[in-house]
């Protein structure tokens, strides 16, 4: 288990370490940060200047060390448009971000589990009919222009809910709601093919003879192992969602961590897009590495294997 | 028979809904069962058994449908109890079940321990230190060591034959009266096989219990079952005890089935029956006799009429116009070695033209990626002679290294020492096309070796296109003899294997084989994954496809019959070594090695006044990443002494027999069942 | 990693064609004949392939099937509301926008624009996919690792950021849309090939191309790929809906297809600052994408259902 625990450890490490050096070398090579300080008028010795300055003319391998040794000293670079501590700026943006994807987990989580338990329950019922319909559907609408619909629907037809900010927790209703429809085709699918597939193996046939039915069968011999498959899909999407909820923050107007990454990339504010997409793909890692050591926990094959 | 009943079967129908039809799988049987009698349900795939042997307790799958007049079991009909009913008060509690599959029957998430005890906790009012005290007791009466220590074990942690043991216990947790058991050996190699049966046996005997036992191999159901209801396209065909129907069956289906098994007609048969044809299909109804089209006896009546269900005594019945006019028309192409003497003389042993030399091979195994790497050793210096024209069949368990080995053999494998020679040529040299004219396979499971998308045609032509062999109109030709010479019609050209039946199957398999014109045909299990009248139909097309062609086989087989109907010489296996190797007489009749003894103790040959012999081997086959040291099989030898723990045996040869152990001089063979 | 794959989605497509047990025997139909015989009854199916027609027939003929020019800015006639309400005009059927550009006239020609990316996306992602995954399957090993590796790492990093940056770093134009989400989209395409041809590769057909003298290549190419078509099928068309949604939520957020390109996306972030005065202006594209996505998706499940014979339930 120790050895699991450690060899998934080391794979997150390294895979956020990959891609952090992946965007880091990508604006690298395709933008001129000297430039950019400089402003887009600078005259060439300016820029020359700024670049020597910044250390920008060394090998970006030394370049990314540099920034990583400070990282890990908590000191994330400063930022070239905000002209402030890139800690500051996510501090002051992450609240709202974690708030709008957890919200949305738990929009997903209440919509899709029970409707892809019930339409396993039922295969071909006229629940696993209108489970599939809303999956198929919801995988169809275009995320930005849900939200649209709305802010149209709810500023001017009933207006009970904010359609802009982040301020109250009224302010994340309606972009939770959003947010969370996205990830319900996905994990509704799952749900309901992996409970599928456990209700009709041979170890449930067994529980069967054995003597068990109802909800016993379902919570004490099938539900173990059909909560294996939807732990890692909440996890990723989860981390999706931890990710910069980018369409639901500009649409919605709130300053979370996706608003603040775009407007970063508008800008080619790189110090603070290479911060963001390390914690981003940290944040990731972390969180299915938590869902494998939860699935460990459920599986002995996976704890032993 | 003053014995009640304890099961009562009326007028048992079970549906399937498909996409296109309605499938009937079980069309209208009765079946009765005394307190204390084994009933064998015999039948080939498709026969319906196990969605009788699910019906009883309703066990089915969702979308079948069950209709019986009744199901009586002990004084209460079944068919009148709901789901609630039957889960509290029969499953589980007076009627166990166990399933084929043992690596997928038990829950992989949750400990033996509690899957043994939660089946008594279930039904009964007892605390878990009682139920965990009756597990452990079930489970060393199953005969697993250290049981207390299973209890914390996970499925995955058991092997095949101990989870089957497993699943045992479990069904015998409440002491039920009524076991149902569907193939439960069918997955096992057959020295476990013949551990488990014994173990059911003895069960039975010492719990009373009545037992259902559901198999195709008529060798198990001979030696296990009281009485026998035979199985066929849903329906039973013939019903009486065991001796009564082995011995002397009524019904053709019956009566053909028993002339496919190899050794039925005594051990020197040279052809076996073959049913014809195939199963009718199972949607629809069947107008007249469902055997009709195959049947050699049948008559015009037979195929428009039902025939009626014929008494001949009490329990002994069969379902057959049986008409007079072709009362002695009953043949299913089975010729006995005494027609044919002057065919069958012993052949002179003709020159070498494989040799295996001192191969060995070894995988490394890792697990995980920081894991330590341990070494796997499969083959340990195997030496072996193929002969031209021979069969040679090469026999063992599974893991034991035959594949390994026919792989080395086909040059698909490099051996870390040692070498494989085709005459002249070393095999690891040659280049891949000229090695594939010289030795082609035939795989184990037709649906598998076949390329789904690929049509016939295309598939039986495939190595000549690949190796540029002759003109595309050439290919052709040759294409359609091919199929000619293994009996696939020729529609079946432009077919793809999906349209096919599993022997016609085989067949292509074999034409693709033979295409090339290999000297050498290594056949890996040709027969295993088919029913047995198709094995009768492949093994006559491949003894007759060696007398034309003038082939060799390397026959790579668990099952002894096969063998003894097949081959001229015998190699067995152990663990990755050859551990005996000689003519098929000599190794068949006088084993030399306790090992090839054991095999044959297993093999359960028909006989059913004979029961199933109690094992002669402990233990299971060992894991090959901890090999034992000394002789590998002294653990599990009945005769092994301090010697044969510590030092390897030296390979001798004695009485032309090859044989590697310390024992071979004084060991000598009791035949358990003969 | 493996855990992270199943979660990557349905994992009905991952199975290989087996044979029925039902149609032993006898001469059944060929897999693709059954595969039509079913297509033949599977309404979802048939809705879905018959919307994509209809709408394949309008983006392929644009230039001929709209009514007006969708360039063509008409000041004087700005922010016409659809013919059903109030001073709509026959003229222009679904109004005008906030420039006087015919509404139809863009939509029809914005459909070319959402089929030409979601196709051309779709298959590099395919291109990409497929040829790793066949690669890490068949040959296994540290080259699997590598790959794996690979898969892990585009699927830590947040996509949507990554294609925004993209685009933003190289330009943006129709080819830059196509090219950067066609290169962020292989993961599915690669796992379900790399899973399936770890199962192809044990099964026997290929030990015997193997013996007949076969070499990797044509093993991979010859007796593998046919195998994973129908697979490789169904995730194209699957892709085909995320790339076009992918490609809207670009445009919307200013990062896609560059003005005055009529892209749906680009449409509705058009009208949003008036979307309180005339939604139309942001439900109409909308509602495009919406039935063209849906088309395809039924269509992509259908093709799923018709083909798998192993299927569930």
């Amino acid at each position: 288990m120790l050895n699991y625990v450690l060899r998934r450890g080391f794979m997150a490490l390294l895979v956020a370490l990959t891609v952090s050096f992946g965007t880091f070398a990508l604006f690298h090579f395709a933008t001129d940060p000297a430039q950019t300080i400089a402003g887009e008028d600078a005259p060439q010795e300016m820029v020359d200047e700024i670049r020597e300055q910044y250390g920008f003319d060394r090998p970006v391998l030394v370049q990314y060390g540099d920034w990583l040794g400070g990282v890990l000293q908590g000191d994330f670079g400063k930022s070239y448009f905000w002209k402030q501590q890139v800690v500051e700026l996510i501090q002051e943006h992450a609240k709202v971000t974690i708030l709008l994807a957890l919200s949305a987990l738990m929009v997903t989580v209440a919509i899709a589990l029970p409707l892809g338990i019930s339409a396993a329950l039922k295969p071909n019922s006229w629940v696993d009919r209108l489970a599939l319909s809303t999956a198929v559907s919801a995988q169809a609408i275009p995320n930005f222009w849900l939200g649209l619909m709305f802010i149209i629907l709810f500023a001017v037809t009933f207006p009970i809910f904010p359609v802009s900010g982040d301020a109250t927790w009224k302010h994340y209703v309606l972009p939770s709601l959003v947010l969370g429809a996205s990830s319900v085709p996905a994990v509704m699918r799952l749900t309901r093919t992996g409970l599928l597939d456990v209700l009709s193996s041979d170890y449930i046939r067994t529980a069967r003879a054995k003597g068990f039915m109802g909800y016993r069968l379902i919570l004490q011999q099938a539900m173990r192992n059909a909560l294996l498959p939807i732990v890692s899909v909440l996890a990723v999407q989860l981390g999706h969602k931890l990710g910069g909820s980018v369409v639901t923050e500009s649409v919605f107007s709130m300053n979370g961590l996706g608003r603040l990454a775009v407007e970063s990339i508008f800008n080619s504010d790189i110090p603070t897009v290479q911060s963001l997409i390390l914690i981003f793909v940290l944040t990731f890692v972390l969180l299915t590495l938590a869902a494998d050591l939860i699935n460990a926990w459920l599986d002995p094959r996976i704890r032993m294997g | 028979m003053t014995t009640a009943s304890i099961l009562d079967i009326q007028d048992l129908s079970v549906e399937i809904p498909t996409d296109s039809a309605t499938l009937k799988a079980v069309r209208g049987i009765s079946l009765d069962l005394k307190r204390g009698e084994t009933l064998g349900i015999v039948g080939e795939s498709g026969s319906g058994k196990s969605m009788t042997a699910l019906a009883i307790m309703n066990l089915l799958p969702p979308s079948a449908r069950r209709a019986a007049a009744c199901i009586n079991f002990d004084g209460s009909d079944l068919t009148h109890s709901g789901e609630r009913e039957l889960a509290t008060k029969v499953r589980g509690q007076r009627i166990g079940m166990i399933f084929q599959e043992p690596m997928t029957s038990l829950n992989p998430v949750y400990s033996i321990g509690r899957q043994l005890t939660e089946t008594m906790t279930l039904h009964r009012n007892v605390s878990g230190a009682e139920a965990e005290q009756r597990a452990i007791q079930l489970l060393e009466k199953v005969g697993l060591p250290d049981p207390a220590s299973r209890l914390k074990q996970y499925p995955h942690e058991l092997s095949g034959g101990q989870r089957q043991r497993v699943m045992i216990a479990m069904a015998l947790m409440n002491e039920p009266e009524l076991l149902i058991a569907d193939e439960p050996t069918t997955a096992l190699d057959v020295t476990i096989q013949a551990q488990i049966l014994y173990l059911l046996q003895d069960l039975q005997k010492e719990l009373g219990m009545s037992m259902i036992l559901i198999t195709h191999d008529l060798g198990v159901v001979s030696r296990s079952a009281d009485k026998i209801a035979v199985m066929y396209a849903g329906d039973i065909v013939e019903t009486g005890t065991a001796e009564e129907v082995l011995r002397n069956p009524q019904h053709p289906y019956t009566q053909g089935l028993l002339e496919c098994v190899p050794g039925y007609r005594g051990n020197d048969a040279h052809r076996l029956g073959s049913i014809p044809g195939i199963v009718p299909s199972m949607t629809g109804t069947i107008r007249g006799c469902a055997f009709a089209s195959r049947c050699p006896r049948a008559v015009d009546a037979c195929k428009t009429d039902l025939p009626p269900r014929k008494q001949l005594g009490p329990g002994r019945t069969y379902v057959c116009h049986d008409p007079d006019a072709t009362r002695n028309q009953a043949t299913f192409g089975a010729e006995e070695a005494a027609n044919e003497v002057a065919v069958e003389l012993p052949k002179t042993p003709g020159d070498t033209v494989l040799t295996v030399d001192s191969v060995s091979c070894t995988f490394s195994v890792r697990r995980g990626l920081f894991g330590k790497r341990k070494s796997l050793k499969a083959l340990d210096t195997v030496n072996l002679d193929i002969r031209k024209g021979e069969v040679l069949a090469l026999v063992g368990e599974s893991g034991c290294g035959k594949t390994t080995l026919s792989r080395t053999i086909m040059g698909l494998q490099q051996p870390d020492t040692g070498s494989v020679s085709l005459g002249q040529h070393e095999i690891s040299t040659l280049p891949a096309g000229q090695r594939a004219r010289m030795i082609q396979p035939i795989f184990q499971d037709p649906y598998s070796s076949l390329n789904p998308r690929k049509t016939i045609g295309d598939i039986i032509g495939r190595p000549l296109v690949v190796n540029r062999i002759g003109s595309k109109s050439e290919q052709l030709a040759k294409v359609h003899k091919m199929m000619e010479h293994v009996g696939l019609p020729r529609r079946v050209f432009n077919s793809y294997p999906d349209q096919l039946s599993g022997g016609q199957r085989q067949r292509a398999a074999i034409g693709r084989a033979l295409i090339m014109d290999p000297e050498i045909v290594i056949c890996d299990e040709p027969t295993s994954a088919l029913d047995v009248s198709v094995q009768a139909q492949i093994l006559n097309l491949l003894l007759d496809l060696r007398d034309e062609l003038d082939l060799t086989y390397l026959f790579v087989t668990h099952d002894l019959s096969v063998v003894q109907h097949m081959a001229d010489r015998v190699a067995v296996m152990y663990l990755g070594e050859i551990v005996e190797c000689g003519d098929r007489s000599q190794v068949l009749s006088n084993p030399k090695h306790p090992y090839t003894s054991a095999l044959l103790d297993s093999a359960l040959s028909i006989s059913p006044d004979l029961s199933v012999p109690a094992p002669g081997l402990s233990g299971e086959f060992p894991n090959p990443m901890n090999r034992p040291s000394g002789c590998p099989f002294h653990p599990r030898c009945p005769v092994a002494e301090q010697q044969c723990r510590e030092e390897v045996p030296k390979p001798e040869i004695i009485d032309t027999t090859f044989v590697k152990c310390w024992k071979a001089r004084t060991f000598s063979h009791q035949a358990k069942h003969q | 990693m493996m855990t992270t794959r199943q979660a990557l989605g349905d994992a009905s497509i991952a199975s290989v064609d087996t044979p029925s047990e039902l149609e032993e025997g006898g001469l059944g139909l060929s897999p693709t004949m059954a595969a039509l015989k079913r297509a033949r009854k599977h309404h979802g199916l048939k809705i879905g392939f018959g919307i994509l027609l209809v709408m394949a027939v309008f983006a392929l003929f644009a230039p001929w099937l709209a009514p007006h020019d969708p360039y063509l800015q008409n000041l004087s006639l700005r922010m016409l509301p659809p013919v059903w309400t109030e001073g709509g005009n026959w003229e222009y059927l679904l109004g005008t926008d906030h420039l006087g550009r015919d509404y139809l006239s863009r939509l029809i020609h914005g459909a070319r624009i959402s089929m030409t990316i979601g196709l051309g996306a779709a298959s590099i992602g395919a291109v990409i996919g497929v040829t790793l995954g066949l690669i890490a399957g068949y040959f296994g090993g540290w080259i699997d690792q590598a790959v794996n590796f690979l898969v892990t790492c585009q699927l830590a990093v947040p996509s949507l950021l990554l294609i925004m940056a993209l685009v933003f770093v190289i330009g943006q134009s129709v080819t830059v849309v196509i090219f950067v989400i066609g290169a962020t989209h292989w993961v599915f395409y690669l796992v379900v090939t790399r899973s399936a041809t770890l199962r192809l590769r044990e099964l026997d057909f290929v030990a015997a191309a193997n013996a007949m003298g076969c070499s990797k290549f044509q093993i991979a190419v010859r007796e593998v790929l046919p195998n994973l078509v129908n697979q490789i099928m169904v995730i194209f068309t699957l892709e085909v809906a995320v790339a076009i949604l992918n490609e809207a939520t670009l445009s919307f957020l200013g990062l896609g297809i560059p003005s005055p390109l009529p892209s749906w996306g680009l449409m509705i972030a058009e009208g949003k600052t008036a979307m309180f005065f005339q939604p139309w202006l942001v439900i109409l594209p909308g509602i495009a994408l919406f039935i063209l996505v849906i088309a395809i998706n039924l269509l992509g499940d259908g093709v799923r259902d018709v083909t798998v014979t192993n299927r569930r339930n």
